[in-house]
C-alpha cells in the first residue's frame, strides 16, 4: 500500500515518462524504418511493445482487495480517471469506423459524433454523481438496493450482460482486425491474441488494473490518431491545424461532389455485386437535407445514443472510481474532454481524405485517373489484396468513376498514412491505436459484465456470506469465461463492428436509462415499476430488433440502429404506471434517495 | 428543522440548475440540428460545423459549467462533502 500511495500522488511523473518512451519508440521505429527494417516487423514491434506494457501495468496493479478490485480504491483524480473514461468509452468503433463512416455515409452519419459527445451532459446532470454518493460497485448494485429485492437487480444483471455482450463482441473483432492487419495473421486468430492481450490487463487486478491501463492506453489511442491528422494536413498543404481548415477545404468537397455525380451517379448492380459488402460513396459529407424523414432519422439517432451513453454501465462505473462527488462530476467534464480531442478529429480527418482522394488537382487523388494507374499504386494493392477496397470498372472507360470506387469505411483510418504517403511507422502507430482503442473498451466491458455476475449474481443473490478471496476468485474465473466466449462469438463474424455497437447502446437505453434516472429523480418509483420499465422496455426493445432483422418494414424509419425509440417509452409508460398502482416505497428507501442528492455525508452503502 | 430546510432549498436549486442544463442540452443536441440544412450556406458548411464541432465543443463547456455551478450550489446550502 505505501508504494499506492507513492504512485498516486506521482501519476503526472509516471504518465508523463511513460508518454515521452512511447514517443521515444514511436521515433527509434522511425530510425529503423530508414535503416531499412521490413515493415512487418515495425508493426510486430509496435503491437508487442505497447501489449507488453498494458500487460505489465496489468501485473504490477494485482490486488487482492475487494474495493480496490471493484473500484479501484476510490482514489483515481479526476482528470486521470477522464483519460481512463475516454479510453474505456472510445472503442474500435470510434477509432477505425468513425472517419470512415463520416467519409461513405456523409452528415447523417454525424448524428454519431452528436450523440455520443452530448450523452455525457445526462451523465453529468442526471446519473453519475449520484450513483457516486450512493457508493456501489455496480449499476445492478444501484438498482437491487434502490429498488429493494432480488428480481430487480437481477433484471438488471440481465440487460447489462445482453448489452455490453452486444458490445465486447464488436471491440473483441476490433482487436482481430488490427491484429490481422498488422501482424498479418489470420483474423480467428488475432482474435484470441487481442483476447490474451486484454485478459492480461484486467484478471489480476480488476477495476484498479483497467484505470491505469486505460490511462496508458489513452495516450497511445490520441497520439496514434492525432499525429496522422495534422501530418497529412501539413503535408498536403491544407493548413497547420485541419480543425480550423476544414471548413474551406469541405466546401470544396461539396463542389468536387457535385461534379462527380455524389449520389445522383450510383453504380450498378453488376459492379455492386461483384464489390460484395464494400461501398461506393453515395451520401455528400455536407448533406443535410431538410426532408422530414432525414431530420427525424438524425433526432432519433441522437437521442438514441445519448440516453444509451448515460445507461451503459461500463461508463457509469467509472465514475464510482473517484474520490468524491465533486470530482466524479469534474471527471464528467475531463472524459468528455478527452473525447472531444479525438471526434473533433474525425471529421477533418474524412473531409481531407476525401480531398485527397477525389480533388483532380492533388497528386494522390484517383478519381477521374485511369484504372491502371491506380490499381499500380502500392497502397490500393496492397488494401485490395487483403479485401479493404476493389476497382470495378463498371461502364468499361478504363477511367475510375465515383460509382466504380468501392471501398470499406474503416481503411480511412487504417490507410490514411499510406494514402497520403507517410512513412510506414506512422501505420504502425495507427495499427497500435486501433489496438489500444479496442482493448481498453473490451477490458472495461469485460470488467462489467463480470462484476456484474460476481458480485450481484453471485455475491448478493446465490451466496451473501462467502469469503472475499473466493469472490475475487470466482470474478477472475467468470472474466475468462466471459472473454473466452466473446472472442467464440467474435470469431464467427456476425455483424459489423458498428451494427453491434449501437444495438448495446439500445439495449441498455430500453432496460436501464428510466429505472437508472427515476431511481435518483422521483422518490415514488418502486420496485415493481423498476421491473415493469426493465422487463418491458428491453423486451418490447428486443423484440422490435428481432422483427427488423427478420424482415419486417421499420415503424416510421426507426431501424435496427435506433430500436431504443421504441423500448425507451414502453419503458417509461410502464414505469410510471406500475410504481403509480403499486405502494410507495417505504420510508427508509426515501431517506437514502434523499440522501444521495447531497453530496454531504457518508455513502449509502460502503 | 433548518438542517431539513437547507436540504430542501439545496435539492431545488439543484433542480433548477439540472433543468436549465438540459434546455441547453436539448437545444444544442436536437434543434439546432433539426434545421441544419437552414445552417449552410455559400460560404460555410454551418451544418457539418455543427455536427463536426459546434455541438460538441458546447457540451464539454455545459458539463464544466454545470459542474462548478452545481459544486457552489453544494457548498452555499452547506450540503458540500466538506461540510
Amino acid at each position: 500500500m505505501k508504494l499506492e500511495g507513492g504512485f498516486i500522488n506521482n501519476l503526472g511523473r509516471v504518465y508523463g515518462i511513460y508518454t515521452l518512451g512511447f514517443l521515444g519508440f514511436v521515433i527509434l521505429m522511425g530510425i529503423c524504418e530508414a535503416a531499412g527494417v521490413a515493415n512487418t516487423y515495425i508493426g510486430w514491434m509496435f503491437v508487442a511493445f505497447t501489449v507488453l506494457i498494458y500487460a505489465l501495468i496489468g501485473v504490477l496493479s494485482r490486488t487482492m482487495d475487494s474495493s480496490q478490485y471493484y473500484v479501484a480504491g476510490r482514489e483515481v483524480p479526476a482528470v486521470y480517471n477522464g483519460m481512463a473514461t475516454a479510453a474505456d468509452w472510445m472503442s474500435g468503433a470510434s477509432f477505425i469506423a468513425m472517419a470512415g463512416g463520416i467519409y461513405l455515409k456523409g452528415y447523417p452519419y454525424m448524428a454519431f459524433l452528436v450523440g455520443w459527445t452530448g450523452g455525457y451532459v445526462l451523465v453529468a446532470s442526471l446519473i453519475a454523481p449520484y450513483l457516486r454518493k450512493f457508493g456501489c460497485y455496480t449499476v445492478p448494485d444501484f438498482i437491487g438496493t434502490r429498488y429493494g429485492g432480488n428480481l430487480a437487480r437481477f433484471c438488471a444483471v440481465v440487460v447489462l450482460v445482453v448489452a455490453s455482450f452486444t458490445y465486447v463482441t464488436a471491440q473483441i473483432n476490433g482487436t482481430g482486425t488490427v491484429a490481422a492487419r498488422a501482424l498479418q495473421i489470420p483474423f480467428e486468430v488475432g482474435v484470441w491474441v487481442g483476447l490474451a492481450g486484454i485478459l492480461f490487463c484486467s484478471m489480476l487486478g480488476g477495476m484498479r488494473a483497467v484505470t491505469w491501463t486505460q490511462v496508458a492506453q489513452y495516450i497511445v489511442l490520441i497520439v496514434a490518431y492525432l499525429i496522422p491528422v495534422f501530418w497529412m494536413s501539413n503535408k498536403l498543404g491544407y493548413g497547420l491545424v485541419p480543425h480550423l481548415a476544414q471548413f474551406d477545404a469541405v466546401l470544396r468537397v461539396q463542389e468536387l461532389e457535385s461534379t462527380l455525380g455524389v449520389g445522383t451517379l450510383l453504380p450498378t448492380a453488376e459492379a455492386q455485386a461483384e464489390a460484395g459488402k464494400l461501398a461506393a460513396l453515395k451520401v455528400g459529407i455536407n448533406d443535410a437535407s431538410d426532408d422530414w424523414m432525414s431530420r427525424w432519422k438524425f433526432f432519433t439517432l441522437v437521442l438514441c445514443m445519448m440516453a444509451g451513453t448515460a445507461s451503459l454501465p461500463h461508463v457509469l462505473m467509472r465514475y464510482f472510481t473517484t474520490s468524491s462527488v465533486k470530482a466524479a462530476r469534474q471527471s464528467v467534464g475531463w472524459s468528455l474532454f478527452f473525447i472531444s480531442l479525438l471526434y473533433l478529429s474525425a471529421p477533418a480527418l474524412a473531409t481531407f481524405t476525401k480531398l485527397s482522394l477525389l480533388d483532380p488537382n492533388v497528386a494522390t487523388s484517383i478519381i477521374g485517373k485511369s484504372v491502371s494507374d491506380v490499381m499500380s499504386l502500392e497502397w490500393i494493392q496492397q488494401w485490395s489484396n487483403v479485401g479493404f477496397l476493389k476497382i470495378v470498372d463498371g461502364n468499361g472507360d478504363g477511367i475510375v468513376q465515383i460509382n466504380e470506387f468501392f471501398m470499406r469505411g474503416d481503411i480511412v483510418v487504417l490507410a490514411t498514412p499510406e494514402m497520403a504517403g507517410l512513412p510506414y511507422v506512422i501505420s504502425g502507430l495507427v495499427a497500435a491505436g486501433g489496438l489500444a482503442a479496442a482493448m481498453s473498451t473490451a477490458d472495461g466491458l469485460l470488467l462489467a459484465i463480470a462484476n456484474a455476475l460476481s458480485h450481484d449474481l453471485y455475491y448478493k443473490i446465490i451466496d451473501p456470506k462467502v469469503d472475499t478471496a473466493k469472490r475475487l476468485l470466482v470474478a477472475r474465473i467468470l472474466l475468462l469465461v466471459i472473454g473466452a466466449l466473446a472472442a467464440w462469438v467474435a470469431s464467427m463474424k456476425l455483424t459489423g463492428i458498428l451494427g453491434a455497437v449501437a444495438w448495446a447502446f439500445c439495449f441498455a437505453n430500453s432496460g436501464l436509462f428510466f429505472p437508472l434516472v427515476l431511481g435518483v429523480w422521483w422518490k415514488r418509483a418502486n420496485r415493481a415499476g423498476a421491473i415493469a420499465g426493465m422487463v418491458g422496455g428491453f423486451g418490447t426493445g428486443a423484440w422490435y430488433l428481432y422483427m427488423v432483422q427478420t424482415g419486417m418494414e421499420p415503424w416510421y424509419g426507426i431501424d435496427g440502429l435506433r430500436f431504443g425509440m421504441i423500448g425507451m417509452p414502453v419503458s417509461l409508460i410502464l414505469m410510471v404506471v406500475f410504481s403509480l398502482m403499486t405502494e410507495a416505497p417505504d420510508e427508509e428507501t426515501q431517506k437514502m434517495v434523499e440522501s444521495i442528492r447531497i453530496p454531504k455525508g457518508k455513502t449509502y452503502v460502503s | 428543522m433548518s438542517a431539513k430546510s437547507d436540504q430542501q432549498q439545496h435539492w431545488a436549486a439543484t433542480k433548477r440548475l439540472t433543468f436549465l442544463t438540459l434546455v441547453i442540452w436539448a437545444v444544442v443536441s436536437f434543434v439546432i440540428h433539426w434545421f441544419g440544412s437552414s445552417l449552410n450556406s455559400e460560404s460555410f458548411p454551418g451544418a457539418y460545423f455543427m455536427a463536426g464541432m459546434g455541438s460538441q465543443v458546447i457540451f464539454v463547456l455545459l458539463v464544466f459549467w454545470f459542474s462548478v455551478r452545481q459544486n457552489s450550489i453544494d457548498e452555499e446550502y452547506g450540503m458540500s462533502e466538506g461540510d
